[in-house]
């Protein structure tokens, strides 16, 4: 009886994860159908590289699950409470864990983290990351284990610099010759740079397949559980999610931009389940509050003409209220998007509640505004005033589920009078920005135009300022800038200016709650979907806790396989 | 025969410069941007300084003779040193991709093997089936055979891979469980147990794209055939009392093979290019899926180093297709 009770608790020993031993779980396989290409993600912003890389590299503080800063590499995050930031918001100082050592056993020091921003914030290099290290006028190393960043200007979010996926500390031996122009020569670094992660990279093929073991110098003795790990990338999301859920090829797959119906059947075989999280990525109608009329030649869409029509928010709200987006969501993304109502959805304490009226769709409402405002139906049913027709221009970039949206979309404008002509441009010439194409999101030459964008962390002071009046692209930017819509609004621009000198984290959240509430209130903004992360893991996997606000393998070091 | 291999491979050099020209001014003008499929969130000052860190800021012509530099100059000398161990030392900068920042050709190398494994093989084996087929189809025109041949034909011809593709995966990955639906391009073949391994894994692409390259091939050994087969000099054959035998597979067949030799190695170039849909579907990433994703992402000099290759190999093989011809037929004489 004594030995069954003994054999028994063996076995739930070795069920366990906590008590298992490094390396002994066998190979992690992870497919990714973005193939990344390199694991520098200082040269390359893609997400697909940045996850790859958040295996090996590190950063001294990242997010959890919650959006909740967790300190990394470093002991605690400093705060103006635990004099780690300075009274007046001008210097920030890191503590590095004791011990730690990067994957060649060398020790990991301050001069590494004082490298990484010489690194990243030299002229000629392209860091794609350089908006991390913005107004940080110097790293220093204080002792060995002791990094002071000092900011140009006071920063009450001063979290930019070594903190998510997106900023990684670098070993400085390694790439010490690499600075600059000479970057992207050094291709061993590139390709397999020396980390603190739980794992290393053996062999990287670049936009093919990765193959990594297990750090023996990983600070936890214990893990990871996993020897290898095999990252394979290519093909597309179908074939990726059949791998894990239907097949069990392999147990991770990344980022399933499928349709419900197909993500639901794949889960019918019962080998594994998706997982997901919501972030900050909302899909959403701009409105173009210029007109983009090509006879006004070199002033087309900017701020010199206002738009004919949508320059009345009568019609904007009119747009906004005979939409369903709960149809939106149902048919486009299932359990992976939520209907919503802000351009700012998340973290909690940003989130407003006071526009949760566009949750449901009010088409007779729609039709009474537009005519009491004056718009009524001509002979062909299009509403106009004063010769002007309700007739729209609505563009995107390709890709299905947009095209569905376009689609609905044009028939709830059709019910309430709006005449809506599509268009859909290639992904990589909608998003490319290059000045010379009229077919950039920048340049917005239609009327309306949808995409879905979010921003890096949980701190949306960049992200809100980015309807600032200044922004607009324009000639004179050469078409550059984050402001669509052309909005200018002194109100808004001065709560952008507040909350740069603001620091406490309420007031913060009361201005940012104000400037969204502001555009979507003023329907500058049409949000649709709050969409989530979603990627599929295989039963055998365990220790997977999805993350929208850091990599998706963030917790990696924990993961083990379930037996 | 030598006068004219030597005047080809000549004219073969501004051909090909031309073509090296064209294709850079065609990419430069395409409206593709290397940042294009970052994150929202990089700012484009940001995207401006990658962009120029690219080299984008020069002007055409200078990016162009760059590249030309980069790829004939110090490509060449890069693999002599390596293959014979010279050393012509200086700092060369070779032709490097803008998605991975590294050497181009690095990369291509990295990719041939998996490239001419499963495409090569699924064109072997489309040649192995094809030319029987062709044989016995038009040897027995309007049988029963042919018939099958024909709707076999056509079946592989008009049905994509895209589709056939998937088609199998579905059946002998998730409903059978046989092979793999994922292509492993790491498996080292060095015993009994991974050479299996390797055949299970090729089976499905090779069998997709060599039903594809097959019904192509028999259908031009099928034609040749039946043109040679009504001829005068096979009726004489047959009246001097040749075996049967003899007369379909040393006298016809002969013959027939002109054309289809040279159909043949026009397609060769095709093999290098790599299956760009079918290596998607199976992940074999090999060349195919390398100019594929390059061109999705904007990465012009990956793109130009590629396409000129297969410009070459086009060039080549059209050059080796005329010479065949002249020792297939000794009536065709060039000089």
């Amino acid at each position: 009886m004594k030995a069954l009770l003994l054999g028994a608790a063996a076995i739930m020993a070795m069920a366990s994860p906590t008590l298992a031993e490094r390396g002994s779980d066998g190979e992690l396989k992870i497919i990714y159908w973005q193939a990344p290409s390199t694991m520098n993600p200082y040269l390359s912003g893609g997400t697909k590289e940045l996850e790859a890389a958040s295996l090996v590299l590190e950063p001294l503080a990242r997010y959890d699950e919650g959006g909740n800063m967790v300190a990394w590499l470093a002991e605690d995050i400093p705060t103006v409470g635990n004099g780690g930031v300075s009274a007046d918001l001008k210097t920030i100082t890191w503590k590095l864990k004791e011990g730690l050592l990067w994957s060649d056993g060398s020790k990991v020091t301050a001069d590494d983290a004082v490298f990484t921003w010489k690194y990243c914030s030299h002229p000629e290099g392209g860091c794609a990351q350089s908006e991390k290290y913005n107004d940080v006028t110097n790293v220093e190393a204080l002792d060995a284990l002791t990094v002071k960043v000092t900011f140009g200007v006071s920063k009450p979010f001063p979290y930019g610099p070594f903190v998510g996926a997106q900023a990684p500390l670098l070993q400085a031996a390694q790439f010490a010759d690499c600075l600059g122009t000479k970057a992207p020569e050094c291709t061993d670094a590139n390709f397999g740079p020396i980390g603190t992660g739980a794992y290393k990279v053996t062999e990287f093929r670049p936009n093919d397949v990765i193959s990594l073991a297990a750090n023996t110098h990983y600070r936890d003795p214990a893990k990871p559980a996993f020897a290898t790990v095999t990252f394979k990338g290519g093909g597309d999301a179908a074939a990726a999610g059949r791998s894990v859920l239907e097949t069990g090829e392999f147990d991770y797959a990344w980022n399933m931009q499928l349709a419900p119906e197909v993500l639901a059947g794949m889960q019918a075989g019962g080998k594994g389940e998706t997982v997901s999280a919501f972030g900050t990525l909302v899909e959403r109608i701009m409105i173009n509050m210029t007109n983009p009329d090509p006879a006004l030649g070199d002033e087309r869409a900017t701020a010199k003409h206002p738009h004919p029509f949508l320059s009345d928010i009568n019609v904007r709200k009119a747009l906004s209220m005979a939409i369903d987006r709960d149809l939106l969501v149902e048919i486009g993304y299932g359990d992976t998007g939520k209907p919503s109502c802000n351009v700012l959805p998340a973290p909690e304490i940003y989130k407003s509640t006071a526009n949760d009226g566009c949750l449901v769709q009010d088409v007779e409402g729609a039709k009474k505004l537009l005519t009491e405002a004056g718009w009524v139906p001509g002979a062909d049913g299009i509403r106009q005033k004063d010769g002007v027709r309700l007739s729209l221009l609505f563009q995107s970039s390709t890709n299905a589920v947009r095209q569905d949206f376009q689609a609905l979309i044009k028939q709830w404008w059709g019910d309430i009078g709006v005449e809506t002509e599509l268009r859909n441009i290639d992904a990589s010439v909608f998003f490319g920005g290059d000045p010379g194409s009229p077919d950039t999101f920048q340049k917005f030459f239609a009327d309306v135009e949808m995409y879905a964008n979010n921003f890096d962390g949980t701190d949306p002071e960049s992200y809100m300022a980015n309807w600032e009046c200044k922004q607009a692209p324009r000639p004179e930017t050469q078409w550059q800038g984050n402001n669509m819509p052309r909005y200018c609004s002194e109100d808004y621009d001065a709560l952008v200016a507040e909350m740069a000198k603001t620091g406490d984290l309420q007031e913060r959240a009361r201005l940012a709650k104000a400037m969204n509430d502001k555009l979507m209130q003023e329907y500058i903004i049409l949000p649709l979907v709050d969409r989530g992360r979603v990627s599929a893991r295989s039963n055998a996997l365990g220790g997977v806790v999805m993350n929208a606000w850091d990599s998706e393998l963030w917790n990696a070091a924990d993961w083990y396989r379930v037996k | 025969m030598f006068n004219y291999t030597i005047r080809r491979l000549l004219l073969a050099v501004p051909t090909l410069l031309l073509i090296s020209f064209l294709i850079f001014l065609l990419l430069d003008l395409a409206p593709s941007d290397p940042t294009a499929n970052l994150p929202l969130t990089i700012p484009p000052e940001v995207r401006e300084k990658i962009r120029i860190s690219l080299g984008l800021g020069e002007a055409f012509h200078i990016r162009f003779l760059l590249w030309c530099k980069q790829f004939f100059y110090n490509e060449t000398l890069n693999i002599l040193e390596q293959w014979w161990g010279w050393d012509f030392g200086g700092d060369r900068l070779r032709v490097l991709s803008w998605q991975t920042r590294s050497p181009v050709v690095d990369t291509i190398v990295q990719r041939i093997p998996q490239t001419l494994w499963v495409v090569g093989m699924s064109y072997v084996v489309g040649i192995l089936i094809a030319v029987p087929i062709g044989i016995v189809s038009a040897y027995k025109q309007y049988s029963w055979f042919d018939q099958v041949g024909t709707f076999v034909s056509m079946v592989g011809y008009s049905v994509p891979t895209f589709f056939t593709g998937v088609l199998v995966i579905v059946i002998f990955s998730v409903w059978l469980g046989w092979f793999p639906s994922i292509y492993d391009t790491t498996l080292v073949v060095n015993d009994w147990s991974s050479f299996v391994q390797q055949v299970k894994q090729m089976i499905m692409p090779v069998s997709v794209l060599a039903l594809y390259n097959a019904a192509q091939i028999s259908r031009f050994m099928r034609a040749s055939m039946l043109d040679n087969l009504n001829q005068d000099y096979v009726r004489t054959a047959r009246a001097k009392g040749i075996r049967e035998r003899s007369v379909i597979l040393v006298h016809v067949l002969r013959n027939s093979l002109i054309p289809v030799v040279t159909v043949i190695a026009l397609g060769v170039p095709q093999v290098f290019g790599g299956a760009i849909i079918t290596e998607q579907v199976f992940k074999v990433n090999g060349l195919g899926q390398l100019l594929i994703i390059a061109i999705q992402a904007g990465d012009v000099p990956t793109v130009q180093t590629l396409t000129f290759i297969f410009a070459f190999l086009i060039v080549f093989f059209n050059l080796i297709a005329d010479v065949l011809y002249g020792i297939l037929d000794p009536r065709i004489r060039y000089d």
